[in-house]
């Protein structure tokens, strides 16, 4: 069992917000998916106020080791996701967190104030990626613009507030550290950094977006030294992310302090990574020695 | 039909070689039997990655080629054009060695409307998804296959009774498979048409359609990361909006379609 910010999880692993969408999932997989849920708390894509298309395609650059996407956060919108998604969302085995992003502080917290009124979702995550359209800022990106954020939306709900930072901050403990004295109650890390691919042959950006966010193991490193570094300023619960494929990963982002840990990326080639990882930490975490065993998943 | 959860092996028990395509059997004891117009992912137990530009890291869409559920495990066979790093390395694939494969996904083909005939049109590597549905309409079942060369002509011994096209006029009709169509659908207007291939062709296929008003099933590809809705990577544009390929398709009706030729898609 874990504990994570009130939350009781039957183990460290959830999902990345945008990698797995369970109720697609449950189409694909079928009831099976309920029986066997791969992770101990599913979190939601990203929902915003209003209805989005995401991005033209192409949508997806593939790397050494990762890939970059440019989804643009498609979604039915915050009514749409209330009416019909959450419903069924409700149904997993699983606590239901909801990441949401709004591009002001005023549409932050009407989403903040609705998911939190219905009974179905244990936590939010905010999702501070985006630019606040009145200031410009990135609202993760800088510590002020998020200190005044969740200045405004903190106390609009007592379920726990998840700040998922950006790793495309030029200081992100700073930023941490303000979210930590604006109330947050836990803290996620990291979301893809910004990259950029062309089409071989015409020259032209590849993706519909034109850049997009690399993920993967490919920003395995970036994501640990980001998690150690925010562990080591602030004492909020950490759920690590960044290119976990297997359990020594997920032990490495525990070893660096986080709390909990997500999978993305690796849920698309095998959707039941979530699981496998989970298993492959208990193994590590019950030898006396986790270092010397390493899953020989190849890579 | 509904895909096991998770990650599964598959040993290859046969590779065959029809000209420039690899055509990989391998035993899926745990999987069920596949819709026609179903596809997979699939990828390599070992080497997967290291290929040109340190690629693949995801793992590949490809169609069931065939089904034999007669055989205990189940059988399955796949046909790889290598495009690319990813359908290199698994057209490489020896007999004993282990695939990974996830799937049955998306949604197939559906019967032909009351009244209306069969007709399969198939572009180069895109004969797999027809080739089944052959085996389940029966082996009268008109199929026009087009291909590029020589080279890749003798994809047409996978299906029965094709009539073929190569641009090159190695064999068959010296041309385009459309041009095979449009006579035929000259001669038979109550025919539905069943096709996939390039994004050119379909998109030809699909215009044509539309003057005739003739019904059209589309089996299109995009960019897939997942094949199971995860990622929302490969939609395409459709008259409703973006839809995810791997769950709404990968066959579309034509007339949901304003083109489809699809950004990202085809070699
Ligand atoms: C539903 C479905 C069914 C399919 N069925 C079959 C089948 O039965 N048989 C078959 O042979 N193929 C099939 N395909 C196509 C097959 O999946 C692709 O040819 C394969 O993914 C190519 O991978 P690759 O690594 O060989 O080449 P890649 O180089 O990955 O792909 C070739 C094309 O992708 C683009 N590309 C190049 N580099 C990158 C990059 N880094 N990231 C993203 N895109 C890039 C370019 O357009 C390039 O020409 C199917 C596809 C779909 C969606
Ligand atoms: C295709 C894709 C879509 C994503 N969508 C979202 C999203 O909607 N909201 C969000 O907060 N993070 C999103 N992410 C970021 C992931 O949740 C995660 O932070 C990141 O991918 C790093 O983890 P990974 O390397 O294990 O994928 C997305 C990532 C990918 C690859
Ligand atoms: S391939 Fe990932 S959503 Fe379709």
């Amino acid at each position: 069992m874990v504990e994570l910010c009130g939350l009781e999880l039957a183990h460290p692993i959830i999902n990345g917000s945008g990698t797995f969408d369970a109720i697609a999932a449950r189409r694909a997989f079928g009831e099976q998916l309920l029986e066997r849920f791969p992770f101990a708390a599913f979190v939601s894509k990203t929902v915003t106020l209003t209805p989005r298309e995401g991005n033209p395609p192409p949508r997806l650059w593939e790397l050494a080791g990762g890939l970059i996407n440019s989804i643009g956060l498609p979604n039915k919108g915050l009514a749409g996701f209330l009416a019909e998604d959450l419903p069924q969302l409700a149904e997993l085995p699983v606590p239901v967190i909801v990441n949401v992003m709004g591009f002001s502080r005023q549409e932050v917290a009407e989403l903040v104030q609705a998911c939190s009124a219905r009974p179905e979702v244990a936590a939010l995550e905010l999702n501070v990626s985006c630019p606040n359209v009145e200031t410009g800022l990135v609202m993760g990106a800088d510590p002020d613009e998020l200190a005044r954020l969740l200045a405004r939306v903190r106390p609009l709900t007592d379920k726990p507030l998840i700040v998922k930072l950006t790793p495309n901050a030029s200081d992100v403990v700073a930023v941490a550290r303000a979210a930590q004295d604006a109330g947050a109650s836990a803290l996620s890390l990291i979301n893809t950094l910004r990259g950029m691919a062309l089409d071989p042959r015409s020259g032209e950006p590849w993706l519909g977006g034109v850049t997009g966010g690399v993920s993967g193991p490919a920003v395995r490193a970036v994501a640990l030294a980001q998690v150690h570094a925010v562990c080591g300023a602030v004492q909020l619960p950490v759920i690590g992310m960044g290119g976990v494929q297997r359990g020594r990963d997920a032990l490495d982002l525990i070893r660096a302090g986080a709390r909990a840990v997500a999978v993305g990326t690796e849920s698309f080639r095998d959707p039941a990574a979530g699981d496998r990882v989970a298993a492959e930490l208990e193994l590590l975490s019950a030898s006396a020695d986790g270092a010397q065993l390493v899953s020989p998943q190849p890579f | 039909m509904t895909a096991p959860l998770g990650r599964r092996g598959a040993r290859i028990t046969a590779r065959e070689r029809y000209g420039a395509y690899v055509v990989l059997r391998c035993a899926d004891a745990d999987g069920p039997t596949p819709a026609a117009g179903q596809f997979y992912m699939l990828s390599c137990a070992a080497g997967w990655g290291g290929g040109e530009g340190e690629r693949p890291f995801l793992p590949r869409a490809f169609s069931v080629l065939r089904a034999c559920p007669a055989s205990a495990p189940l059988e399955l066979e796949f046909l790889v054009e290598d495009v690319g790093p990813g359908t290199r390395r698994l057209s490489e694939l020896l007999p004993g060695e282990e695939l990974l494969l996830t799937g049955p996904f998306g949604a197939g083909f559906r019967p032909p409307h009351r009244g209306r005939r069969p007709l399969l049109v198939g572009g180069g590597v895109g004969l797999a998804p027809l080739a089944i549905w052959q085996d389940q309409l029966g082996p009268d079942t008109t199929a026009l296959l087009g291909f590029r060369d020589a080279m890749h002509a003798p994809g047409a011994e996978l299906m029965s009774a094709p009539r073929v096209a190569t641009e090159d006029g190695s064999a068959g009709h010296r041309g385009l498979v459309t041009e095979l169509l449009a006579a035929e659908l000259e001669a038979d207007p109550q025919a539905e048409v069943y096709a996939c291939g390039p994004p050119a062709m379909l998109e030809a296929i699909r215009a044509l359609c539309a003057e005739l008003e003739l019904p059209a099933q589309l089996a299109l590809e995009s960019g897939m990361a997942c094949g199971f809705g995860a990622c929302f990577g490969c939609v395409v544009p459709t008259r409703e909006g973006y839809v995810r390929l791997c769950l709404e398709g990968p066959v579309l009706d034509a007339h949901l379609l304003e083109t489809a030729a699809v950004a990202g898609a085809g070699h």
